[in-house]
């Protein structure tokens, strides 16, 4: 039900986080001060709407994205600034997976090779050593390594394809890994086994997950704490079963407000926020939800929100949050 | 009184070079005026395929379409396409999934609204400008005097989705198919987009079918849902039956697979194993046996049709359908 008993120091420290991107004269500020913390064998969610800077974020952990400013630290070591080599090794702590499943594996090869991959570059191992690992790294996403381990990736459906990612992602055991809007495009029946698959293989490695997606239900069912990121910035952190019961920021009541439930029973608090999120290359002062929000005050305009604590585990970047009267 | 859309034993199949496709195995359904029939299923079940069967928008040459759908009484499958050019638009009207591939991208967005218009309502320049301001203005596009003269690409995502639906109704039809009209677009712009529809549908006394994979998506909007899976359609029912008494094991393992709001986080999720069949050679028994937690022998070698069940408007595909519980176990 709840995550981990707290750790000491935890394994993922993003702090004050900040990435733009150059487009044309304009910058875009994808990311504007990110800051959070992941412990060992927790699972972060990553919650927003299109362009909000899920995705930077994510690649900046992994260090594919260069950040402007701030710092990540992966256990103590500083991710910002790692050399050639020290990135190398990094590989192999923390792996990242993408939404699209049957583009990121190379159709030319059979699926048990590319699941040795990580090892072969690595050299871990003798041959048949690492033929051995890739199989029960198969083996243990549902993919018969003697039926299937030969075949190439367009024989598989989505899903498949996913399960062979997932294995080729764990196959050097990494601390953390990065989930992407993995199970975006598969269908719900097929949604499900990668859910509950991740869930077994959580468990059974002790994994550290940053799970990235904007279906709000498929993040709470997955994750022990949830973060909800708006134009680069985030709202709110907070266990779960609280953000999702009692959210603290204007903008996740909003986004929640506007999901749908398979339940003709289930009451729909009327959608209260209008219009679309700004551009990022030229964001609201103040609060960058603003614009948006039915609470909006003078104040608002003029002063950044810092994230705050309200109680344990739960923080909120906002003025006037919700319940706090 | 004849309903406004009936569709009897549709079959379409496509000719491919690895033998026929047979995406809709005898569909049937019946829809009145300004009520909305949901249409679910996982990808591949057959939902484009039969909108656009209904529509008479498939491909003649390679897709061979049996049975029988009348519009108002007249049977529209097969008809000549000068006699569906005059109900396109007027009549029955189209949104689909992704709008930029609908939207000419070279056309502002203005006289795409405009042509429709002025092709079927013989309006003059002016008027017809006048409708389509007031169009865009209906389905909530800020601005509509700039966004007027603005190129498809200038928009986003949810912008040009309201562009196709002002197309849509440019027209005043009676029945509007909408293939899913929200998927891809964020959960706030569906919500605005959804309650859209809703709107309008009910001003104009417009039928509606609303086809999507996600029961969530028409569980609070729909009158009535059918289930499809491979082809078929497995269940039907009033929306509120369909959650609670759910009588086809399919309809059963969607619903139980999809992760809710209203769950503890680390709910583990119904998961069933395997895929649906292949459309080349579909099996000879029930299309979900293969899958199917409660199958038997007859499953695998009967098709079960679809039967009436204990509620009125309430039917199923199933040799051993699920017992009637008091009160579904949702929630
Ligand atoms: N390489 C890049 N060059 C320029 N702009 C970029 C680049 N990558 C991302 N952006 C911009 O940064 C912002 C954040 O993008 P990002 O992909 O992180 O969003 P996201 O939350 O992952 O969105 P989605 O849900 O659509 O995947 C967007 O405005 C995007 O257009
Ligand atoms: N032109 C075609 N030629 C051959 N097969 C086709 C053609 N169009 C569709 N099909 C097949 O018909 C089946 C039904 O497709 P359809 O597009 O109706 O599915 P759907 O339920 O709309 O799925 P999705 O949720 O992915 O949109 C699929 O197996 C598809 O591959
Ligand atoms: S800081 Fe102000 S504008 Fe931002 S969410 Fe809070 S009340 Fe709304
Ligand atoms: S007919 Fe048999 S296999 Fe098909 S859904 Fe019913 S019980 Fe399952
Ligand atoms: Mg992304
Ligand atoms: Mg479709």
């Amino acid at each position: 039900m709840t995550g981990p008993a707290a750790p000491a120091a935890p394994l993922l420290t993003v702090d004050d986080l900040h990435v733009s991107f150059t487009k044309g004269h304009a910058t875009v500020q994808a990311v504007a001060g990110v800051s959070f913390t992941l412990s060992e064998g927790e699972t972060l969610g990553l919650v927003g709407e299109s362009g909000c800077g899920k995705s930077t974020t994510g690649r900046a952990i992994i260090c594919v994205d260069k950040p402007t400013s701030g710092k990540i630290l992966f256990g103590d070591t500083e991710l910002t600034t790692l050399n050639r080599s020290e990135l190398r090794t990094l590989r192999t702590q923390v792996q990242m997976i993408f939404q699209d499943p049957v583009s990121s594996l190379n159709p030319r090869r059979r699926v048990s090779d590319i699941v040795a991959e990580p090892l072969n570059i690595w050299k871990i191992g003798t041959k048949s050593e690492r033929r051995d690992t890739a199989n029960a790294m198969l083996d243990s996403v549902g993919i018969d390594p003697l039926v299937s381990g030969s075949r190439r990736p367009q024989e598989f459906s989505g899903g498949q394809c996913q399960r062979i990612s997932i294995a080729r992602a764990l196959v050097l055991h990494p601390r953390l890994l990065v989930c992407d809007e993995i199970v975006s495009a598969l269908d719900v029946s097929v949604q499900a086994q990668i859910l509950n698959l991740l869930e077994d293989l959580k468990a059974a490695h002790n994994l550290t997950l940053l799970f990235i997606a904007h279906d709000l239900a498929v993040v709470k069912n997955v994750s022990d704490r949830v973060a909800v990121m708006y134009l680069g910035r985030l709202c709110e952190i907070a266990p779960s079963d609280i953000l999702y019961s009692a959210p603290a920021h204007h903008y996740t009541e909003a986004l929640l407000s506007s999901a749908v439930e398979p339940d003709p029973e289930a009451t729909r608090t009327p959608v209260i926020l209008g219009g679309e999120p700004p551009s990022p290359i030229n964001p609201p002062s103040g609060c960058r939800f603003r614009t948006r929000c039915p609470r909006a005050e003078p104040r608002c305009a003029e002063e950044v929100p810092e994230l705050r604590t309200i109680a344990p585990d739960h923080q909120v970047a906002c003025h006037f949050p919700i319940g706090s009267s | 009184m004849t309903p406004l859309l009936e569709v009897d034993d549709l079959h379409v199949s496509f000719a491919t070079p690895r033998g026929a496709v047979r995406a809709v195995q005898g569909v049937s359904l019946s829809l009145e005026q300004g009520t909305t029939l949901g249409i679910v299923g996982e990808s591949g079940s057959g939902k484009t395929v039969l909108s656009r069967a209904i529509m008479g928008l498939l491909p003649r040459h390679s897709a061979t379409q049996t049975g029988s759908v009348r519009y108002q009484g007249n049977e529209i499958l097969n008809a000549p396409n000068d006699e569906l050019r005059q109900l396109w638009g007027t009549h029955i009207a189209m949104v689909f999934q992704d709008p930029m591939t609908s939207l000419n991208p070279v056309l502002r967005i203005g006289r795409q609204i405009t042509e429709t218009l002025r092709i079927h309502l013989d309006l003059t320049k002016s008027e017809a400008k006048e409708t389509a301001l007031s169009l865009l203005m209906q389905v909530g596009i800020p601005s509509p005097v700039e966004r007027f003269n603005a190129y498809p690409g200038q928009l986003s995502g949810g912008m040009r989705q309201r562009v196709m639906i002002a197309i849509a109704l440019a027209c005043a039809p009676n029945l509007l198919m909408a293939d899913e009209p929200t998927t891809g677009l964020d959960v706030t712009v569906q919500a605005q987009i959804l309650d859209l529809l809703s709107t309008l549908q009910h001003e104009r006394q417009m039928a509606m079918i609303l086809v999507t994979h996600d029961l969530g998506v028409v569980a609070t909007r729909a009158d009535e849902i059918i289930v499809m899976y491979a082809g078929n359609v497995v269940e039907r029912a009033p929306t509120n039956v369909l959650f609670t008494q759910m009588s086809m094991p399919y309809t059963e393992a969607l619903l139980g697979s999809m992760p809710r709001i209203s769950y503890p986080s680390h709910t583990r999720l119904l998961s069933i194993d395997g895929r649906p069949p292949d459309l080349l050679s579909p099996p000879a028994g029930c299309p979900f046996a293969p899958r199917c937690p409660y199958a038997q022998g007859k499953c695998h070698r009967e098709k079960p049709t679809l039967v009436e069940g204990a509620v009125p408007g309430h039917s199923y595909a199933c040799w051993f359908p699920l017992p009637i519980r008091e009160k579904a176990a949702t929630s």
